[in-house]
């Protein structure tokens, strides 16, 4: 294998980013705008689009099209679910979770936040902040996701001022800060007319900062591992059984967070039982040191009973097991989540009876306001949850761990995903009530 | 813990991954899932690159165990003949089960008729829901990417499909962090896609990385070919060439592996895969269309496919 080609492509890294922004804020323009001057747009997909715009009776090809993919949104002209676009840069590689950001779809912000590092929230310079940029800001700020961008479109509407994008960029920065939002890097942009999108803006000389893309090339794709408690899921148990290898046994799982090295001291929850790490298969060649998120069979020095479901964490940075969860939710379900519902809960590779004990709150994303003792969650709404667990859990808190601290609720009759979790505190928490454990009657 | 070494602003921590071993330690997580959550798994394998490379994976995400499941293959009876030769060979060196189901099959006995134009991917549909439902398979693994198509974009990593096997694009369930869920009633399936975040370019940098072997047909060969509908067809028994289309031979290589009757050559001279590479970078046509005529049916076309169950 010649270096060359290959190597030069491979040598990036992959940014997972997310957009929020409202039907008439331009965001598909922007995606479009994003993936059309990167040179990602294939001439057979431009060729497409001209079509359609054409026997629409549109002027130009609207860029737009590129990315509003099922029959029932051209109808609608909206985007209705999560899109996953990916484009490359010989910087890096994107992949875009693009979610519409209509009132009615937190649940796909949500999920596309989930496993973003960066989050695009839109807002038309005309309007400035606006309750649904809060809400954005918000759900930005209540996954946790690392980098939040405020573009700030359509500036060729306010005639480039610098005054109105400094207002705006000023507003969003305060409100985000104040939700715990870690950096906040706001940016005037044109999608329509592609200022500061990909090229750099002639008609704003006052900006001085990165383009959009540059900024999205730049950021730090962030592992920060000093902070990290390491964590391994088991997700297999790998026995060959065979002459060559009569008694390997590996646990296999993608590291969820921090750093295992062989020799470390660890501990297998939920059973406590101890031992070190006596090898790493790192895909098939041994290695001394892995860390998040890479996928990895793990060599355990004492022969003890480990099964999928298990967590392997190290020996002095053990997380406490709990039977009751306190989380911060997102309903996904369009059925409500109500107090005494029976669900199963799955955390990290580990799935588990559960009762929904308690609703103290739903929370308002506009103002953030909370509402007491709703009875019930529907579709899209964030609340707080009290869950009782058929078994003890090893959970972190999601400020600390955004892999070992969130779970999802199912259905047990028709396997629905409904809930989306975060355990432990979010911004909008206020003091929790503890109220005296009930666990009377609780038989699943 | 040991100290983490200062990392410049603006770069990665020395604990990034590169994008081709995220993507990698992502497919893997997903193979062991389905492993660790269901009863009778099957790997759908063309002997195409998305299938060869989605093998890889699970070989590498058991070892030094075997691959806990089987393998299926549609045969449309108008496969390239060193795409079979090179399934065969790949099932037998790895000791696996290989399923067919047979479209060639379904025609001599009445239950499906040809088309007018020749092609069969459209007829794949039936034999392989049979297939599922007869196996009494749970999760079956397809190489499909959600860069390849756009109503693919909107496609889940877990897909689940009721006892007809169609997609329905409301019920799917949102997918959070990486906590995919499995479970389905008695009878539904769940198709799982591991490639879903990877391009074209990422398989084939993959395919390099790793030094996979591939059937002959993806690099620049001599071939008798000849032009219909804007592409460069192999002659063969499935239709053509007709009357009025001239064979001629031309130096070309494909870039997806399918049905003869509707998988376009493209002319090139790329006979190494860096070479392969470089024109794929370089390329200004997605892989589709360049080379998939039945794609190009309509702008919905592929979303009422999914519908009844195709993959």
């Amino acid at each position: 294998m010649s270096t060359t080609t290959t190597e030069a492509l491979s040598a990036t890294t992959l940014l997972r980013f997310a957009t929020a922004g409202s039907v008439d804020d331009g965001k598909s323009t922007l995606v479009g705008r994003l993936l059309h001057d990167s040179k990602s747009v294939l001439t057979d997909q431009l060729e497409a689009v001209e079509r359609a715009s054409a026997s629409r009776g549109q002027d130009g090809p609207d860029l737009a099209l590129l990315t509003d993919g099922l029959r029932a949104e051209r109808e609608q002209g909206i985007t209705i679910d999560v899109a996953y676009r990916y484009f490359a840069t010989p910087r890096r590689r994107f992949i875009l979770a693009d979610t519409p950001g209509h009132v009615q779809y937190t649940r796909n912000m949500v999920t596309g936040a989930s496993t973003a590092e960066l989050t695009v929230v839109l807002v038309d310079a005309r309007n400035g902040v606006v309750e649904q940029t809060r809400r954005h800001a918000a759900i930005a700020a209540l996954l946790r996701v690392p980098h939040v961008v405020l573009a700030v479109n359509k500036m060729d509407l306010v005639a480039y001022e610098e005054a109105v994008f400094a207002a705006i960029a000023e507003e969003f920065t305060a409100y985000a800060t104040e939700l715990g939002v870690p950096e906040v890097t706001a940016i005037p942009i044109s999608a329509l007319a592609g200022d500061n999108v990909v090229e750099p803006s002639a008609n704003m000389d006052w900006y001085g900062g990165p383009t959009v893309l540059e900024h999205l090339e730049t950021v730090p794709v962030s592992h920060d591992l000093a902070h990290c408690h390491a964590r391994l899921p088991v997700q297999y148990v790998i026995r060959p059984q065979t002459a060559e290898h009569p008694d390997y046994r590996g646990y296999a799982g993608q590291i969820a967070a921090g750093t295992f090295r062989v020799g470390d001291p660890v501990t297998v929850l939920p059973s406590g039982r101890t031992t070190t790490v006596s090898g790493i298969d790192l895909l098939g060649r041994p290695v001394d040191v892995a860390w998040t998120t890479q996928s990895v069979t793990v060599l355990l020095a004492d022969d003890i009973d480990v099964s999928r479901g298990d967590l392997i964490v190290p020996t002095k940075d053990a997380p406490a097991t709990t039977q009751d969860v306190e989380a911060t939710v997102c309903h996904v379900a369009d059925a409500p989540l109500t107090v005494g519902h029976r669900v199963l809960l799955k955390h990290g590779t580990r799935t588990v009876k559960a009762i929904v004990k308690d609703i103290p709150s739903r929370l308002t994303l506009d103002d953030l306001s909370l509402h007491p003792h709703p009875g019930q969650l529907v579709a899209n709404d964030i609340g707080r949850v009290k869950i009782r667990t058929a078994e003890p859990l090893p959970v972190d808190s999601y400020a600390d761990s955004r892999r070992t601290g969130s779970f999802i609720l199912i259905d047990p009759s028709d396997g629905t995903t409904l809930t989306a979790g975060m355990v432990g505190e979010s911004f909008a928490a206020p003091e929790p009530v503890k109220d005296a454990a009930d666990d009377d009657g609780w038989d699943f | 813990m040991t100290t983490v070494a200062s990392v410049q602003e603006g770069t990665d921590s020395p604990y990034a991954l590169s994008h081709l071993d995220a993507l990698e330690s992502e497919a893997v997580h997903i193979f062991r899932e389905v492993a660790g959550e269901f009863e009778k798994p099957v790997i759908l394998f063309s002997g195409g690159k998305d299938s060869i490379v989605m093998l890889h994976l699970a070989l590498k995400a058991f070892a030094p165990a075997a691959v806990p499941f089987s393998l299926l293959h549609v045969d449309t009876g108008h496969n390239f003949p060193e795409v079979l030769e090179y399934r065969d060979r790949v099932v037998a060196a790895h000791g696996l089960r290989l399923h067919v189901a047979s479209v060639q099959d379904y025609i001599d006995r009445g239950v499906l008729k040809e088309r007018p134009d020749g092609t069969r991917n459209p007829l794949q549909t039936l034999p392989l829901t049979e297939k599922i439902q007869s196996e009494k398979f749970d999760a079956v693994f397809g190489g499909g990417r959600r860069d390849e198509e756009k109503a693919r974009a909107k496609e889940r990593v877990f897909s689940l499909r009721d006892e007809f096997s169609q997609w329905d694009p409301r019920r799917q369930r949102p997918e959070l962090w990486n906590l995919y869920n499995g479970r389905h009633a008695p009878g539904e399936h769940v198709r799982v896609f591991p490639l879903s975040n990877w391009t074209e370019l990422d398989v084939w940098q993959y395919i390099a990385r790793e030094g996979i072997e591939l059937p002959e047909i993806y690099f620049a060969h001599e071939r008798e070919v000849f032009q219909r509908g804007g592409m460069w067809l192999t002659a063969g028994e499935w239709g053509g060439p007709k009357d009025d289309e001239t064979v001629e031979k031309r130096q070309v290589r494909y870039r997806t592996v399918g049905d003869m009757s509707c998988t376009g050559a493209v002319d090139s001279d790329a006979t190494t895969l860096d070479a392969v590479i470089a024109e794929i970078a370089a390329s200004r046509l997605t892989e589709r269309g360049a080379t998939r005529a039945d794609d190009k049916m309509s702008e919905a076309a592929m979303e009422d496919r999914k519908r009844e169950g195709y993959f």
